[in-house]
């Protein structure tokens, strides 16, 4: 059985004028499926409005689908008795690292979920310390969240959720407000965590540097999914993303270039090293 | 001049007032508001100061960072003075032009002074020796038994500490924005008063958008973290009254007890 089972969803937004007339329908997310395994790395790609951050709210539950169904942890997320266990098993990290802290003090902040999910308070402190330390922020426990970097903060934010001790973390472009550095925090104590506890992860973003170290990436756009596979095999497709307005790593796009000039490069490269490797192998 | 403002500022360092219960610190404070206004007369002062010089020098609290918080204070307070030598009629002490100050004046504006020096550095004890965090704990737990007239104590701390972390961030917005404006030609500094406030509508109204926008996420951010209501959770510092408290309780009851034997005794 799938961490999270997605069945033909639809989602609209529907805007109605002052008497309650249909104005418009705005079909965000239109007809999409997916399986999510336990223990996976699955990035969804795709540029601004492509229905990702719509589609990244139906997986726990703070939207439901219009059509079709979700499932998390073998939970209808359309059910209201539902939400709150799906919540504890689905955690959600957003964008905006200052609109997530609620605490005025790091360890409070972390200790907000398990609170309020009546974890008693020796088991808090536990908690606590072991998703601080997880995310490499353990020494800062005492500090004020406004004292920190974005990519601390962000830190903070995704110990918050590993302190619920969920099976699966949903990041909604976790990194779109941080500068590089900040972006390769956050990214490696998700490989961490995916590495180490066995979290579940699903990172919606829109940087496809990030979705390289996946196991699987879905591509999105205009509210459907145009591509999905491994990272090597999205990238090697450097048509189909360059019609969806994507970048690809630029030596997938050298070593596309250099085959659509008579090279012989084998296909799916996406490092620099790799690129290196077969082009001496060429001569 | 925001600076300057020390009242509701936390002072850090360790000592027993530091430590006390934030339950207890609120109760005390309350009590010794009331006792400035029921007993005000020269031993009742006498009285009130005592305790206020024991739990300065229990605190640990500089002196001058205490006196610096009556700073803004200052002007309210000569105002009020003046207005007491003057107005208050009685027997007349100076005479001079139209003006007379009466000995009714004199005392009644000393007294005031007194009482607002007192007021002020006494409440802000509580707020030097208390963290923010540990204030909404005290005043959940303080409200909860009104609870049964519907009063939402746990929501009403909830607003509050989120409004205390809220705060250097809408700040830090206010000068982005004031610094934008500027850049495209705002002027905030000259005219008169009303034309300065005029002038701060271009503040205020984006700050508003942005606030509304970040209490959107911020509330979709606690949901998502399972937060619905006070109902169920189980706290990670829960308040527990030790030792100390008693002995605090002890004093506090004595103080009282002074202050009613004075009373009676004059």
């Amino acid at each position: 059985m799938g961490m999270i089972e997605v069945k033909n969803i639809i989602f609209e937004y529907i805007r109605r004028d002052e008497e309650g007339n249909v104005e418009s329908i705005n079909r965000a997310v239109d007809d999409i499926s997916l399986d999510v395994q336990a223990g996976e790395f699955i990035a969804v790609l795709g540029h601004n409005g492509s229905g990702k951050s719509t589609f990244a709210k139906h997986l726990n539950s703070i939207l439901v689908p219009t059509e079709g169904s979700v499932w998390v942890d073998g939970m209808d997320t359309s059910a209201e008795r539902n939400v709150w266990d799906i919540r504890q098993s689905a955690g959600m990290v957003f964008q905006n690292p200052d609109n997530q802290i609620i605490g005025t003090v790091v360890e409070e902040d972390v200790g907000f979920g398990p609170e309020n999910i009546g974890i008693p308070t020796d088991e808090i402190w536990n908690r606590v310390a072991d998703s601080l330390k997880a995310v490499g922020m353990y020494s800062f426990r005492k500090m004020s969240p406004n004292k920190l970097s974005g990519g601390q903060k962000q830190r903070v934010a995704i110990a918050g959720i590993v302190a619920m001790r969920p099976k699966c973390i949903i990041l909604d472009e976790p990194t779109a407000m941080l500068d590089p550095q900040g972006r390769q925090e956050v990214l490696k104590t998700l490989h961490a965590l995916n590495k180490m506890e066995h979290v579940t992860i699903v990172l919606i973003t829109h940087y496809m540097e990030e979705v390289i170290g996946a196991d699987k990436v879905f591509v999105m756009d205009a509210g459907k999914i145009r591509m999905q596979g491994t990272p090597r095999e999205i990238f090697s497709d450097v048509e189909q993303m360059k019609s969806l307005r994507l970048d690809v790593p630029a030596a997938s796009l050298l070593a596309y270039e250099l085959r659509k000039a008579g090279l012989r490069l084998p296909n799916g490269i996406l490092t620099r090293e790799e690129l290196v490797e077969a082009l001496c192998q060429l001569y | 001049m925001i600076r300057d403002i020390t009242v509701g500022q936390y002072y850090r360092t360790e000592s027993f007032v530091h430590r006390l219960d934030p339950r207890v610190k609120l109760l005390g404070t309350f009590l010794y508001i009331i006792s400035l206004f029921v007993f005000s007369s020269v031993p009742g002062f006498i009285v009130s100061g005592a305790l206020l010089v024991v739990t300065i020098w229990a605190s640990k609290v500089p002196l001058k960072f205490i006196l610096r918080g009556l700073k803004p204070i200052l002007l309210l307070l000569s105002v009020t003075v003046l207005f007491n030598l003057f107005l208050i009629k009685g027997e007349p002490v100076v005479q001079f032009w139209r003006f007379t100050i009466t000995r009714e004046g004199i005392q009644s504006a000393v007294f005031l002074v007194i009482r607002i020096v007192m007021l002020i550095v006494g409440s802000s004890m509580m707020t030097f020796t208390t963290t923010p965090n540990q204030l909404t704990d005290g005043i959940e737990s303080l409200l909860k038994p009104f609870r049964i007239v519907k009063l939402p104590a746990h929501e009403i701390a909830m607003m509050m500490s989120i409004a205390l972390r809220f705060i250097p961030i809408l700040l830090e917005e206010t000068d982005k924005i004031m610094k934008a404006q500027s850049a495209r030609g705002a002027d905030f500094e000259s005219g008169n008063i009303f034309h300065r406030a005029k002038g701060m509508l271009p503040i205020l109204v984006p700050l508003f958008v942005a606030a509304f926008r970040r209490a959107n996420d911020l509330a979709m951010a606690m949901e998502a973290r399972c937060y619905r209501g006070g109902e169920g959770r189980t706290r990670m510092k829960p308040l527990k009254y030790q030792t100390q408290d008693a002995a605090a309780f002890g004093v506090l009851t004595l103080y009282v007890a002074v202050h009613i034997t004075c009373k009676v005794l004059w």
